[in-house]
């Protein structure tokens, strides 16, 4: 008998069974692989083309005229159009977003309204950004705004505001309710209102992820191009108002990527090196903000 | 319970406390605030919809079926970019479904050691924050000329298969097809791995002691209890491959003819819109490109809420 399940229990593993193993994990790591090469070709190939055009001027002066060879060359009205729109965008979506995502954790809860919010944010952070790029060209640019009609840093900033609100809205209200309850009834035993409680104690210790999420809202942004093509549209001059065709670094590669000229394409490939460059920074502070505490 | 009487102890002191009209207004605030931001889905839709209406009041239903898309005679039909979005969009499932899976299972099985699982889940990721008009760039600088002889040669060899019967220029649907499986694969990765890192360990090992080898598992315990997460994920992933725009206008080639040919050059709805809605003057013009916003509108949201009904009713339970 014990020879029998000696033999059982020492048995090698029939061939077929083994072949499997060993043939499914080649493949699984093998199309890993793939997935990593497109990742660092991507990376690599971006900082080969872009480094070399990465100079001073690139950020102080404009792309110089095709065929002028000698003048300083960049793109700094599209760095400034980007962090502009962005900044703007921020601002209006930043307050909205931080205030509803407080209705959904304090207020509404599992509330009727509460979750029709959250279901309609989950849509909203689905809708492909070139429809809100449609959204925002129909309400802004063909509207008439202080006396002006047409495309604009306003209208750019409205859509990416539109696109950066769910995602401020689901974290914020994830960061929310990671607050614990003690701490707001604690604050409401000491005789705080809820104005008190939900701004000093809630929001105030819920900060640093609440940041997070916004930082991540704005990295997600900062490259889009879909929703500024024909709102912002471009320019090749410095910004002098909101009113006014607005460059930005994403629009601009996009430009100048089907560019005859060498120069620009050069130009392309160095906007590029510094876009990822304020995305990864911004998405490596908001891992930062949170690791502090 | 609990919850309950701290949120009754809570609209007691609401009631009664000198400034209860502060509390109140504030929770109306709020309130006011949250029903904006359900009205801003509402308003989107219904701003697109108005637009579109002089090319629905026009066109109908042969928008969809119609093939001719002329600026200048003002004559619009959607097929031949309805079939470009669906042809890449298709290709680039094929793609990102198994390496996106291959991903979920190798960073969260140990077939790896930790340190470099933990780093490879981080690395896939990354592709997600990357601009697509970056990956565009790539794609056009470095990814059509790779692809270039692997199309020819997929001309050369398996020309007599209508998919691949025509000479290629370079941008192509199939390179389009590509490109959005990089783009959509953190998706599906991200998505997939949490599934299977929440599917109870007690089931692999259990499996395991049984004899099955760590494949045999997976491919009966771990992707079968992960199954409708999974396809949520491949669902969102779709979502997103519908309305990618920047990267596909780039590499796909922008041409306004249907063609059987994967190797041929197409265009997407979305990059339809990017391409024409800087220059569209005309009433009629612009409505035809609000209708086609208003299609992928719809589309995306029924894709999003299938994905969404799918993880719920069939999500599991442990």
């Amino acid at each position: 008998m014990t020879t029998f399940f000696d033999k059982q229990l020492t048995k090698p593993l029939p061939f077929s069974r083994n072949l499997f193993s060993y043939g499914m994990g080649t493949i699984a790591l093998l199309l890993t692989g793939f997935a990593l090469l497109a990742l660092f070709s991507v990376l690599f190939e971006i900082f080969r083309q872009g480094l070399p055009g990465l100079t001073w001027d690139v950020f102080t002066s404009l792309p110089a005229p095709t065929g002028e060879a000698g003048v300083p060359t960049g793109f700094g009205n599209a760095i400034q159009g980007t962090v502009l729109m962005v900044a703007i965008a921020t601002l209006l979506s930043v307050p909205l977003g931080i205030l509803t995502a407080i209705y959904l954790s304090e207020i509404g809860k599992t509330g009727a309204i509460a979750n029709t919010v959250r279901f309609v944010m989950s849509i909203l952070s689905a809708v492909p950004s070139i429809v809100v790029g449609v959204f925002a060209y129909a309400v802004v640019v063909l509207a008439t705004l202080f006396n002006y009609k047409g495309f604009s840093a306003l209208a750019g900033a409205f859509a990416l505001a539109v696109i950066m609100l769910p995602i401020v809205v689901l974290s914020t209200e994830e960061a929310l309710k990671l607050v614990p309850r003690q701490q707001r009834l604690a604050s409401a035993a000491l005789g705080a209102n809820s104005v008190q409680t939900t701004f000093k104690i809630v929001v105030a210790s819920a900060l640093p992820s609440i940041t997070t999420g916004v930082l991540l809202a704005i990295a997600r942004v900062s490259g889009e191009t879909a929703p500024l093509l024909f709102t912002a549209l471009f320019s090749q001059s410095w910004i002098e108002t909101l009113l006014n065709p607005t460059p930005s670094l994403s629009v601009m590669i996009y430009n100048y990527s089907g560019s005859p000229f060498a120069a620009q394409v050069q130009l392309a490939w160095t906007a590029s090196l510094v876009l990822l460059g304020m995305v990864f920074v911004t998405n490596l502070l908001s891992r930062f903000v949170t690791r502090k505490r | 319970m609990i919850h309950q009487m701290s949120s009754n102890a809570h609209s007691e002191s609401i009631v009664g406390g000198d400034r209860a009209w502060l509390d109140r207004s504030f929770a109306w605030v709020l309130r006011l605030i949250a029903l904006a931001a359900i009205a801003l889905l509402f308003w989107m839709g219904n701003v697109i919809l108005q637009s579109a209406l002089p090319a629905i009041a026009k066109f109908g239903a042969t928008f969809l079926t119609s093939q001719d898309w002329d600026v200048n005679q003002l004559q619009f039909g959607a097929l031949p970019y309805l079939y470009g979005t669906a042809v890449t969009s298709a290709i680039a499932l094929l793609f990102a479904v198994p390496i996106g899976i291959s991903v979920a299972i190798v960073t969260s099985e140990p077939f790896l050691p930790t340190w470099v699982r933990s780093p490879l889940g981080f690395l896939i990721e990354l592709i997600a924050s990357i601009p697509s008009v970056i990956v565009g760039l790539w794609g056009i600088f470095v990814l059509i000329p790779f692809l270039k002889p692997i199309q020819l040669w997929l001309h050369d060899q398996f020309g007599w298969i209508p998919l691949f019967s025509t000479e290629t220029f370079g941008p192509s649907m199939l390179v389009a097809g590509i490109i959005l499986a990089i783009m959509i694969l953190p998706t599906i990765a991200a998505l997939s791995r949490d599934i299977m890192t929440s599917v109870p360990s007690d089931l692999r090992t259990a499996s395991m002691a049984l004899g099955a080898t760590r494949w045999e598992m997976i491919f009966t315990i771990l992707l079968p209890a992960s199954a409708s997460g999974i396809v949520g994920a491949v669902i969102l992933g779709l979502g997103r491959a519908l309305g990618e725009t920047m990267a596909v206008t780039m590499v796909i080639g922008n041409s306004d003819l249907i063609s059987v040919s994967l190797l041929d050059s197409g265009n997407t709805i979305p990059a339809l819109l990017a391409n024409q809605f800087p220059e569209a003057l005309d009433e009629l013009h612009v409505g035809a490109l609000m209708y086609l916003a208003l299609i992928l509108f719809a589309l995306t949201l029924i894709v999003n809420i299938l994905a969404m009904i799918i993880v719920k009713i069939f999500g599991f339970k442990y």
